[in-house]
């Protein structure tokens, strides 16, 4: 497979039990760029990423890497080049955090070997992203909710994949970790050219660090591009039923979205 | 779940419990008809060898009635304190306590006497509790379903292996080996039932007292202490009345398990869960459960006989099951 | 990236490399020890010398027949259901990630057990015959168990309160079936029951240390599979882990190891259960602990009947000496698994 192969998902249709969420859903991921998936609670959004993560098994369509079926591909090779960061997982009791970035090396691990020199770079390389090098030898149940966090992605990176997949990364997180981690994604991608497609809920982060934006509603992608392209307030009125306003985020040059409700509304924007 | 009407179910009740007073001196190692056996206790003979079978059976099945009738209510009054659907003086351990409490005594200090293996059995029952609950408690979410289970489950084996390496010993001087881990209502005597009854009876006394109470408290402590209920003493007076029934029981009987379970949930099923109705049908349910596990064990284990603790075990276990499987995942 | 740096990072790889190396040989040494012990000690105590020159094949008057007859497959027996239970137990542990998910206390050694006491108490069976009854009713119990939590939602929670209630159900069966044999005398029942090295036959070895060498190094080889399987299904899948094949070998290879030990001892209490985690502990956490696992059954089987035979006055079964010395450390594990869980 050539570096960086190309994400693409023809017709896809993708839900839980009987019950279809995705519906039809064609898309190409756009290679070396950060892109993101929005849409209002339920649209679908998470179960797409899911899908293209091969996390939840298609009911009808197909997801192609580098134009070959995913389900075609041998489970290890895959997992050189898609990448999840994991909701909610589970630590291991007592676990050191080079040794659960470790974990990250296993699609490169043959049966009998350990870790070899190669790994051992690419544990280093992905701690050093993450500027948790001084936390190697500590446990990580002992860390912070924002310091595990990181623990998380770096075990992410050290598995080394061309595409990246982030379901909500920053959800739990207050402010100051959530620009944090979008910037350290944002080096990522800089640095290695990886590919990286997140959900995000926050509109206003997504206008300012996505390169792309794939818009979900109902189960059915209704616009993408990039975020100038197409955030307006038709746009936001379309995907998330609000009223708002378009401004330039003063900060990044980018769209910016004041939303208007019910009440502290000025005449003059009414 | 259509609710029966209560009146309907006191009479079929007496029936069954009729019928398995019955059973309990008809069948055996030697069965009896029913009509004999009716006619040896009206009329009082004691002559023919069936009508001396039957008397010998009737401390038997009057234990089985005490003990069932205990346990029953001992179940429901758990469950009810600790809002556990699972909680079972069998599942929490306290059977085990009681009888390691009982076994040690007899190995170590000589007890001999009915009075001396209840007291034992109480303050065994008391501390086994109080640990099994304390353990499950730790932790953020309070004591849960699951916890609590584990904890008596992890408990009851730890004390079972003690008991064991105790009794192993001394299979000369012991009872029944078996008798002081599964129990069976066989070994009554009349002394150690009259002795168990007062205990019953100030069981069943305290849990109708506090079945209002109890209702309450099944809403929550916060909205039963905004009523005005004194939660702190019900819930000592309870738990207090719930562990006396069992360590009685298991001080005459051994530990005999899962009536506690399924009792209170049937009940439940055909009641609805107001305690005061709860209570006595608990009782009643319970005697004809123990009365009838006891009979099956007869008849299944025959010429010897099979403890009414496994039949129980056999019958009962299925009900958890039933009741795991039913929970929402979040509620265990 | 400074040479000061990545020293650093390798170093802390090696000191924990290098821990559990020390650790492992640690346990080796002991359950050697132990089992020279089994051999040395005994009516008559045999010095080493002896042993080794029996061992290796002299004929001496008493001291053959004592060593290689009666205490050698006595040894080996506990040697190999002790690696076993501990790592099964270990397996089914890391499986559920959760150490109550142990298959002593979910009904699965319970299933293989009751399997084996029809065939023999009941069928008269013995051999070979014995043994694949007992894997068939263990998976058998296994199957039926992950199938009745999967009922409204499926839950670690759930599949070991159903596999307690399970577990009850077959120890009455049990029961009654010892009953019905006419074996209700204590020795038998207590091996039933909670396990037992006395009156092993050495035509059960050759069975019992083939399955154990080849379904433990099995788990062993996979030991990086489960330890991604523990970080949770999404990270294994999208770490590339194939997590049904993987998961049938192991639960595969878990019943086959205690179906073959229980049907030559019985289930021998709180092994399975205390074996993962205490080699957790010793070895150091993060680390495979498969191995060091079946090393502490080896030595907590070996240990347990040493003291059960010779300690008191009375023998007593290993079953109920492991019960005892696991009871404290069982409560202490629920304890601080509370503690920490909550």
């Amino acid at each position: 497979m050539c570096p960086h192969p190309l994400l693409e998902s023809h017709h896809l249709v993708s839900g839980y039990g009987d019950h279809v969420v995705v519906n039809d859903v064609s898309l190409s991921i756009p290679k070396n760029k950060i892109s993101v998936i929005i849409g209002s609670n339920a649209c679908g959004k998470s179960t797409l990423l899911k899908t293209l993560a091969r996390l939840i098994k298609p009911m009808s369509g197909e997801i192609t890497l580098d134009n070959k079926r995913l389900d075609r591909i041998p489970s290890k090779q895959l997992a050189r080049h898609l990448g999840l960061l994991p909701q909610s997982p589970i630590v291991p009791e007592g676990i050191t955090v080079s040794d659960l970035v470790s974990r990250g090396r296993f699609p490169y691990q043959s049966l009998f070997k350990g870790l070899s020199a190669k790994d051992y770079e690419a544990i280093e390389d992905a701690l050093d992203i993450m500027g948790i090098k001084n936390l190697a030898n500590h446990h990580v149940d002992e860390l912070s909710g924002g310091q595990r966090q990181r623990v998380w992605i770096a075990m992410a990176l050290a598995q080394d994949t061309d595409i990246l997949f982030l379901d909500e990364p920053t959800t739990y997180l207050d402010i100051t970790y959530q620009i944090e981690i979008l910037d350290l994604l944002t080096d990522l991608n800089r640095r290695r050219k990886t590919t990286i497609v997140m959900v995000l809920h926050d509109i206003n982060l997504t206008a300012r660090y996505a390169d792309y934006i794939f818009a979900i509603k109902q189960g059915k992608l209704i616009r993408e591009g990039s975020p100038s392209q197409i955030i307006s307030e038709e746009f936001i009125e379309s995907v998330f039923g609000l009223e708002c306003k378009v401004i330039r985020d003063p900060v990044s040059n980018t769209p910016f979205i004041v939303p208007k409700g019910r009440h502290h509304v000025l005449e003059a924007c009414s | 779940m259509k609710k029966i009407n209560p009146l309907l179910l006191i009479v079929l009740s007496i029936i069954g419990l009729s019928i398995s007073i019955l059973a309990s001196l008809a069948f055996g190692a030697r069965h009896i008809g029913f009509l004999e056996v009716i006619q040896s206790l009206v009329y009082n003979q004691g002559e023919t060898l069936n009508q001396i079978v039957v008397h010998e059976r009737i401390p038997r099945t009057l234990f089985g009635i005490v003990a069932g009738a205990s346990l029953g209510i001992s179940g429901a009054l758990m469950q009810a304190i600790t809002r556990n659907p699972i909680a079972d003086p069998s599942i929490l351990g306290v059977n085990t306590g009681a009888s390691l409490f009982v076994v040690a005594g007899i190995a170590f200090f000589n007890i001999g006497r009915p009075i001396e293996y209840i007291g034992l059995a109480l303050l065994g029952s008391s501390i086994v509790a109080l640990f099994v609950f304390g353990i499950s408690s730790l932790g953020r979410s309070g004591s849960t379903p699951i916890k609590l289970a584990l904890a008596g489950a992890a408990t009851s084996a730890a004390l079972s292996s003690i008991i064991s390496a105790i009794v192993l010993p001394r299979t000369d001087s012991m009872t029944n080996f078996r008798f002081w881990q599964v129990g069976s209502i066989s070994g009554a005597t009349w002394e150690g039932m009259l002795t168990v009854l007062p205990f019953l009876l100030i069981g069943l006394l305290i849990g109708l007292f506090s079945s209002s109470t109890l209702d309450a408290l099944a809403l929550g402590d916060e909205l039963a202490i905004g009523l005005g209920v004194r939660t702190g003493i019900v819930r000592l007076l309870s738990t207090g009345a719930g562990v006396i029934l069992c360590g009685a029981t298991t001080a005459i009987a051994g530990p005999i398990g899962f009536v506690g379970l399924m009792v209170p949930h049937s009940v439940r099923l055909l009641l609805g869960p107001s305690m005061k109705r709860l209570i006595p049908m608990s009782a009643v349910f319970g005697a004809i459960l123990l009365l009838f596990a006891d009979v099956i064990g007869r008849l299944i284990g025959s010429p010897s006989e099979l403890e009414s603790g496994i039949v129980t075990a056999f019958i009962g276990a299925p009900i958890l099951i039933l009741i795991a499987m039913k929970a929402k995942v979040k509620s265990l | 990236m400074s040479d000061l740096r990545t020293t650093t990072l390798l170093m802390g790889f090696r000191r924990r490399r290098f821990r559990w190396a020390f650790s492992t040989s640690l346990l080796i040494i002991t359950a050697l020890v132990l089992s020279c012990m089994a051999l040395i000690l005994g009516n008559t105590i045999y010095p080493l010398s002896t042993v080794l020159s029996v061992l290796g094949g002299e004929s001496i008057q008493g001291a053959t027949f004592a060593i290689y007859t009666l205490r050698l497959p006595r040894m080996l027996t506990g040697l190999f259901v002790g690696l076993a239970f501990g790592i099964a137990g270990s397996t089914f542990q890391n499986l559920l990630r959760n150490p109550l998910a142990s298959p002593d206390i979910i009904g699965i050694t319970s299933g293989s057990s009751i399997a084996a006491v029809f065939c023999i108490l009941i069928l008269g069976l013995s051999g070979p015959l014995v043994s694949i009854a007992a894997v068939i009713s263990g998976l058998f119990v296994a199957l039926i168990i992950y199938l009745l939590s999967r009922s409204g939602g499926f839950s670690g929670g759930k599949l070991i309160l159903i596999g307690i209630g399970i577990q009850a159900m077959i120890q009455s069966a049990i029961s009654y079936l010892i009953l019905r044999s006419n074996q209700n005398d204590i020795p038998s029942a207590l091996r039933w029951l909670s396990g037992s090295l006395n009156g092993v036959r050495l035509s059960a070895l050759p069975g019992l240390v083939s399955v154990v060498l080849i379904f433990s190094s099995l788990i062993i080889l996979l030991g990086r599979h489960l330890r991604i399987l523990e970080l949770s299904e999404q990270t294994a899948t999208s770490l590339g882990v194939r997590i049904d094949l993987i998961r049938l070998l192991l639960v595969l290879s878990g019943v086959f190891l205690i179906a073959y030990a229980t049907a030559v001892t019985g289930p021998i209490a709180f092994v399975s259960f205390l074996s993962g985690p205490i080699a957790k502990k010793w070895v150091g956490r993060g680390l495979p602990s498969e191995f060091p696992a079946g090393l502490i059954g080896a030595i907590l089987v070996l240990g347990s009947d040493l003291i059960g035979q010779y300690a008191f006055s009375t023998r007593f079964p290993v079953g109920v000496i492991t019960g005892i010395l696991g009871s404290p450390y069982l409560l202490y594990l629920i304890i601080r698994m509370n503690r920490q869980g909550g």
